[in-house]
């Protein structure tokens, strides 16, 4: 006559933790690509929370409405954020397509991932083009690395230079603490675009190559497409604090 | 390198996002930087009803914040991953709130020095 008791020890554990499984249910590359993300928006978030440290320090500030105001082709001022507006939507179109591309690799799809691909990389590439205009337009008004337009003119003329981009007092290191900080962010972001572009080209050529069809699965571009909506969501971030506040 | 990940589920959405899913992502995030540019070409710089400052800053930080929350949440399908990831990538931002407040406070320290001792004297 036995009574069979389980005891607790014999018990078998199944939670997420209790090993045997993946706790988190992610493949390794995408925990990790999540991790670096993390860690690059801490570097975007240090440059941002300067930039508005500098802003918050001085006495006055750069109008940003007075300095982006030019439609590239169409006009050279008077119309403050159209540009910039044009930019961030053909943005968040390319972030679109990518989880087009990332839906479509999921019901194995191929023919579909190589259309959305493309549209993403056409989309990084416009957006790029955008950019390298407005630097030009900036850099032609005198604003650069460690200069801004009053930059080598004479004491007395400063004021006068400066006046077309301030709405309030006057500042030459304000100016030039915005023309840095605006050339270092968007630099640094247009970099991270780029690569973006890169990878989603290398994973093109990967699926065109059918290297996922023999994998059985289309997690890489799932992965990538994470890195290209971190650059979205970062550019969302400057969009705001250096052309709407 | 899939046959090293046997335990876990590959390619096969447990839930998330389907395509009727996305373009209402994509109509939400239009529709808040609609609003954005809204307030900022219409009421602030066109019309001149609300004067920049402290109080449109705050209602462009919260539409931005929203905006956030929609591309990673749904993009990038943190919303369905396991409750432990959420909070293993988004916990280590307090320290990001915890820097915004100390450069705040430093900010606020160097606007009054530089007042009474400016770096170039214009």
């Amino acid at each position: 006559m036995s009574t069979t008791t389980v005891s607790q020890l014999d018990k078998v554990k199944d939670g997420p933790w209790n090993g045997g499984k993946s706790p988190w249910n992610l493949e390794y590359g995408k925990i990790m690509i999540w991790f670096f993300l993390v860690s690059d928006a801490f570097t975007f978030s240090a440059f941002l929370i300067y930039y508005g440290a500098q802003k918050f320090a001085q006495p006055t500030w750069i109008d940003a409405d007075k300095v982006f105001q030019s439609i590239p082709f169409v006009t050279d001022s008077g119309q403050p954020l159209v540009f910039v507006g044009i930019m961030t939507f053909i943005l968040i179109m390319s972030s679109v397509t990518t989880v087009l591309a990332v839906d479509a690799g999921h019901r194995n799809q191929k023919q579909e991932v190589v259309k959305w691909m493309m549209w993403t990389i056409l989309g990084g590439l416009m957006f790029l083009g955008c950019q390298a205009l407005e630097w030009q337009h900036l850099h032609h008004q005198g604003f650069w690395f460690g200069r801004n337009p009053a930059t080598g003119a004479e004491e007395s003329a400063i004021a006068e230079i400066l006046a077309p981009y301030f709405t309030k007092d006057i500042s030459y290191t304000a100016a030039l603490q915005f023309s840095n900080l605006f050339f270092t962010i968007t630099g640094f972001h247009g970099v991270h675009v780029s690569i973006g572009i890169l990878l989603n080209i290398i994973v093109l050529s990967m699926t065109l190559n059918n290297t996922f069809e023999r994998r059985g699965t289309y997690l890489m571009v799932e992965k990538v497409g994470l890195y290209w909506h971190f650059v979205d969501l970062v550019w969302v971030f400057v969009f705001t604090f250096f052309y709407l506040v | 390198m899939s046959h090293h990940n046997d335990n876990v589920a590959v390619g096969h959405e447990q839930e998330g996002m389907d395509k009727k899913g996305i373009w209402r992502i994509f109509f939400i995030l239009l529709a808040l930087t609609a609003l954005e540019f809204l307030i900022a070409l219409g009421f602030v710089h066109h019309w001149g009803i609300i004067q920049k400052g402290m109080f449109v800053n705050v209602v462009y930080i919260i539409l931005t914040l929203m905006k956030a929350y929609y591309i990673v949440a749904y993009f990038m399908h943190l919303k369905f991953e396991k409750s432990g990831f959420i909070v293993t990538c988004s916990v280590a931002f307090i320290f990001i709130i915890y820097f915004i407040i100390l450069l705040l406070i430093e900010g606020g320290f160097l606007a009054g020095a530089l007042q009474s001792h400016p770096v170039y004297p214009h």
